[in-house]
Parts: C-alpha cells; structure tokens; sequence
C-alpha cells in the first residue's frame, strides 16, 4: 500500500564548525555551516526505505528561515519528493509549544498523510518534545524512541521496538500516526547524482503564517509560555599541570599524580 | 592561497564532491581491511550504483547521466583519491560497458546499458591471455560459428572483476589467417554454457579487485551477442582503451594526491633535530615536486578528455599521453611519499605503503607505458605535418 509519509526536519549550525562566545553566552553564526539535524537524517532514511518498501511519496517539511530552503533541497537529493518550508519573520523565538502548532498547521496543508517521522531531538534546541507534542496537535498516536520498524499487512499496520530506560516496549500501530527515532537507527544514505540535479531544480512550497491561517497569538514570543533566558557556555576550569624532563621522568611523575588523586 | 581553476561546471563540481564524499566516508574507513582481506568492494559498489556513478557515461536514453570521458576523469579521480583498487574495479565496469556503448546494435545497447547504468548488472572487459599481453594480436581464444550459436574456446587472463561481473565483453578469433582483422568482439554472460572462471589472483598490489580467469569451453552463446562486425574485435578493443585510458590517467592524479597529503601532513608533524621535517629545504623540495608533478598530471588529463568529449577522431596520442604520464608520476609521487614517512611509511599502520604497492599497476594494466610510448611514437612518426606550437 502506497503511503504518504512526512518528515520533520530541522536546519542547525553544524556542530564541527560550531563556536560559542562565552561571554554573550550564544553560538557564533559566522562562518558556521548548516546542515541537516544529525538525526533527521535517519528520519529521512526510514522515510525513504518506507516508500521503497510500500511506494507512495515523501514529503520533508521544515520550519525556519528562508536560507532552511537548502536543507530541503538536500532531502530532495536524498530522493524525497517535495520539500516544504513554513516560514515568516512572526515565527521567530517559537519554543516547542509554537513550533508544534505550526509544523501542525503546515502538515494539514498537505492533504492525506499516512505516517509522520521526526528525528528524536534536535541538537541545538536538544528537547526532544516536538515529535510527541506534534503528534498530540495532530491527533495522531505516537511512538518515540523506535529502534526497530516492521511494517505488517501491506502497510496497514505496523510493529515499532521502542526504547525505554529499562528495557523495549513492542508497540504495534496503525496508520496514521508520528514515530520519532533515535540515531543508529539506519545508516542514513548518500544522495544520488540524478538527486542532486533534480534538487537543483526543485521547487521548494513556502508557506508563511497567512498561508497556514496561523493564529498569531499562538506563535512566536507570543505563542511561546517559555523563553531562553540565558544560555551559558561549558567552562573546563580543571587544574592544569604540564610535566616536564625525560619521557621516563613525566611517565613517573603521571603515576605518582594519578595514585595521588586515587586513580590509580 | 589561489589553487589551479578548472573552472569546472556547478554540474561537474557535484560530481566531484558526491564521488570524493563516497571516498572519504565509505572507502578510506574499510581500504586497509579490503587490502588485507583481498575482499571485493560489493559494499561499495551499492553504493556507487546509488549514487548513480555507474551511469554516467551513459546516455540518458539508456538511464544514464549522458556525461563525457572527463566526468568519468572527474569521479575515477576523487575515488582513487580513496583506494585504486576499488576505483579500478568500477573503472573496469566502463571498459566493459564502453564495447556495448561504442559498437553495439540498438537491442544490445537496450538490453545492457540500463541495467549497466543503474548498477543491477555489472560488467567486465576480456583481451589479455597468457600469451598475448602487450601483442594483443597474439591471442588464441577461438569463436566459430555453428548454426544459431558461436562457439568459445580458450582462456583470457588476469581479468579485472572476472568472477564477480554479471556480463563480459570479450575478443576471440575467429579468422585465424587473417592477423589482426581476423579478430572479433562477442558479449558472454555469467552463466553460458560452458563459460567458468580460473584461480582468483593474489596480486602486490590492487588486492581489493578481483583478477581472475575466464575460461571458455566449448562455451555457447546466441548469435546475436556478436559485438560489432566480424573483423572488428580489435579496432573495439583499441578504440575502448583509447577511451579509457585518460581515465587510469586521473586514478593516477587521485592516487598520486593523496600520497603527497599523507606526506605533507607527516612532514609538518615529524619532529627530527628539534624541527618539523618539512623546514628542511630536502623535504620542501620532494614536496614541490609532487605537488607540481600533480597538477601537471590532472592538468594533462583535463585537456585530453575535454578534447575526446569535443568530438576529436584519432585520440590514441593523446589519450596515452594522459596515461602514460600521471602514471609514471604516481609511481614516483607514492615511492617519495614512501620515502618521506621513512620507516612509518614502510609499516602497514600507515596508508603510505599500500599506495605505493597499488601505483604500480598503473604503469603496467591497459597498456604498460612502454606500449604507450610505443603508440605516441608511432603517431609522431605517422604524422605528416610537424605542427607548430
């Protein structure tokens, strides 16, 4: 059975080239690439080993700014079909509560949907709400953390092997519903030549807050009950020391600082 | 600081960063293991056929990309950038697909090369023999004609993928007393009557592709896999490795570049009389001449297939040319590099070593560069007008 599978995607600073500025206590922009949220990329991947196995379309949607564009084009290299992105100056500062009401708002959008895949969190952000929170605003039952994906009857129902901290659930559902998976889930794939050149061409759909008939008090700083009040860098202050002479004396003087602290 | 613009196309520049991200993610993580194992790249090759790479000689009519000889310079380039002897075992797979492309009839090119360009089937190509190396005419592989069918007899040697290949494109004679135009092109599949393969090589170098045997006994394949016309088999042959060869020219500049980084990075690490090895003017000066020899290299390749993809006829000069000489420059760039790592360079715990055991090949498979400067002799020689510069 064909389905018409969405996946949620989110663009990031990539985390190799990534800098903080500890006093500001923000990331450093400039001159930081963004790519594809680590784990929206097994999304992807399960979204499109989906539609190999059943046919049907793949659609990825992203919330963010105009330059988001490019990340959805990479998915459609990647061999998703359509690539959407909701974006508007007014979504600016959604916490999980708006950006789950406007992903919601995009996806209705879309028409029929089957089965919606997000990536379990995304690195920036790190909450890990909006897959479940999504589901919630779309109505759809929801099955995080899976880590195992088999698809029975043709589609109509499938089995999910689901995380938890002391051990797995087996969960089986049927269509439509929202999973959310974790990284090494898959091994995500590369795109592919003819990819990249259709994704040159593709057209991106953007929709801003008056395509989606947003309800402006439900997004952005306004539709948001949380707020970062202040981010802080990761300080290293651990003692410092630096051996000196032979090879032979800094190796005994480490054995005697490591016994010391009781390491060893 | 500004490096050498070959103003490539956005198009072309793609095909460069997906074939290098292939090399730097899937092949340089498992080439040591594939050395050592002298395992074949299968994984590897899923890989290329899902990122369309093996169909990008091929015309879009036939599922393919429709690219040229210096695309197919390009992507060999940024794998062997990787491992040559993954690259060879894709290249290969063009050298058997490019008979079909080149000589074969409107239903062989539908039957094959769809199923070439997506990757399902893979090919090999079949002329040396035991006897006939670099005197391709020497061969003694019979095809003679018996009622609807051809009848294969004889063994070719040393062949690249032979084994793994799903379709082979091989010559065989089949008019004794005619020498060279008594030659003849056939397309034998895994699988015929009487078609098995010989002894899987074990080779200094290239280890993760596979060299085997084709043996043909009373091998029997329908009439209508004859590749070309009866007669033909050499000129497909020659007119094949004339198209190929500016391909093992660019496996050359990857291998060669990627010999001269693993050499810089260590020169700028190694610590000898209180210094990085690289502040002595020694080191500088091995160092400059890779560097140099490189673009020199992938300079002369670039030109030549860009010419064959502008239409040129009579390529055999200069396609030898682009084999001939960033081959001879990977050898010496691999053995330096070698040389620069020192002890390091000749253990197995640096990559140095298998890359300078791999270069070797270049010299000698599709034509060894004795032959090839035999072919740019014989033309200068030919050639009846002495063309200014």
């Amino acid at each position: 059975m064909p389905l018409n599978i969405v996946v949620c995607i989110k663009q990031v600073p990539d985390a190799r080239t990534v800098r903080f500025d500890a006093e500001k206590g923000t990331i450093i922009r400039e001159g930081v690439d963004a790519v594809i949220n680590p784990v929206d990329l097994n999304a992807l991947e399960a979204g499109l080993s989906l539609k190999d196995a059943l046919g049907g379309e793949v659609t990825a949607i992203s919330m963010g700014p105009p330059q988001a564009v490019e990340a959805l084009r990479e998915t459609i290299a990647m061999g998703v079909d359509k690539g959407v992105l909701l974006s508007d100056r007014s979504f600016a500062g959604s916490d999980t509560l708006a950006t789950t009401y406007i992903l919601a708002k995009g996806i209705e959008m879309l028409g029929r949907f089957d089965v919606v895949i997000c990536g379990k969190q995304s690195m920036d952000g790190d909450t890990a709400q909006v897959g479940p929170g999504l589901a919630v605003r779309l109505g759809l039952p929801s099955v995080a953390y899976v880590k195992e994906i088999t698809v029975l009857n043709d589609g109509g129902l499938f089995r999910f092997r689901r995380e938890t901290d002391s051990g797995y659930d087996v969960v089986e559902v049927e269509p439509p519903f929202l999973v959310t998976v974790p990284p090494l889930l898959n091994t995500p794939r590369l795109p592919s030549l003819k990819g990249k050149m259709r994704a040159k061409k593709a057209d991106i759909t953007i929709y801003n807050a008056n395509d989606i008939k947003a309800d402006l008090k439900k997004i952005g700083f306004e539709g948001s009950p949380t707020r970062v009040v202040s981010t802080a860098v990761h300080a290293f202050n651990a003692r410092k020391e630096m051996l000196s002479g032979t090879v032979e004396e800094q190796v005994r003087a480490l054995i005697g600082r490591l016994k010391e602290a009781g390491l060893l | 600081m500004a490096h050498v613009d070959y103003l490539l196309t956005e198009e072309q520049q793609m095909i460069v960063d997906l074939a290098l991200r292939i090399s730097k993610e899937k092949i340089i993580p498992v080439r040591a293991e594939l050395d050592e194992k002298e395992e074949f790249p299968w994984d590897i090759m899923k890989e290329l056929a899902k990122a369309d790479l093996f169909g990008l000689y091929i015309p879009e009519e036939y599922g393919g990309l429709g690219k040229g000889c210096f695309e197919m310079c390009l992507a060999l380039e940024a794998l062997a950038y990787g491992c040559i002897a993954v690259t060879t075992t894709y290249a290969a797979s063009a050298l058997g697909g490019y008979p079909i492309l080149l000589y074969g009839s409107e239903e062989q090119k539908r039957l094959y090369l769809p199923d070439i360009a997506s990757g399902r089937r893979f090919t090999a190509f079949g002329l040396t023999e035991a006897n006939a190396g670099s005197d391709a005419a020497a061969i003694q592989t019979t095809a003679v004609e018996d009622g609807d069918s051809w009848v294969i007899n004889g063994a070719k040697q040393w062949i690249t993928s032979g084994g793994e290949a799903d379709v082979y494109t091989i010559v065989a004679l089949t008019d004794r007393n005619k020498g060279a135009r008594g030659a003849t092109a056939f397309i034998v599949e895994k699988g015929d009557p009487g078609f098995g393969f010989g002894k899987k090589e074990r080779k200094m170098g290239l280890r993760a592709s596979s060299t085997r045997e084709l043996i043909f006994n009373d091998c029997r394949i329908p009439k209508e896999r004859i590749l070309g016309r009866r007669g033909q088999g050499f000129i497909i042959a020659m007119k094949t490795l004339d198209l190929a060869r500016p391909g093992i020219g660019a496996i050359g500049v990857g291998l060669a570049h990627a010999a001269f980084n693993e050499a810089t990075r260590y020169a700028k690490e190694r610590i000898q009389f209180g210094q990085p090895i690289i502040s002595f003017q020694i080191i500088q000066h091995m160092l400059a001449d890779m560097a140099t020899q490189i673009e020199a290299s992938r300079a002369l390749v670039y030109a030549v297939a860009r010419t064959i993809d502008a239409g040129a006829k009579d390529f055999a000069k200069v396609s030898a040319m682009a084999k001939l000489f960033p081959t001879d420059a990977a050898m010496k760039i691999t053995t330096d590099a070698v040389q620069i790592l020192g002890g390091y360079g000749y253990m197995k715990d640096y990559p140095v070593e298998k890359m300078m055991r791999d270069a070797k090949v270049l010299q000698i498979y599709e034509g060894t560069n004795q032959i090839l400067r035999n072919i740019i002799g014989q033309a200068i020689n030919k050639e009846q007008i002495i063309k200014d510069c």
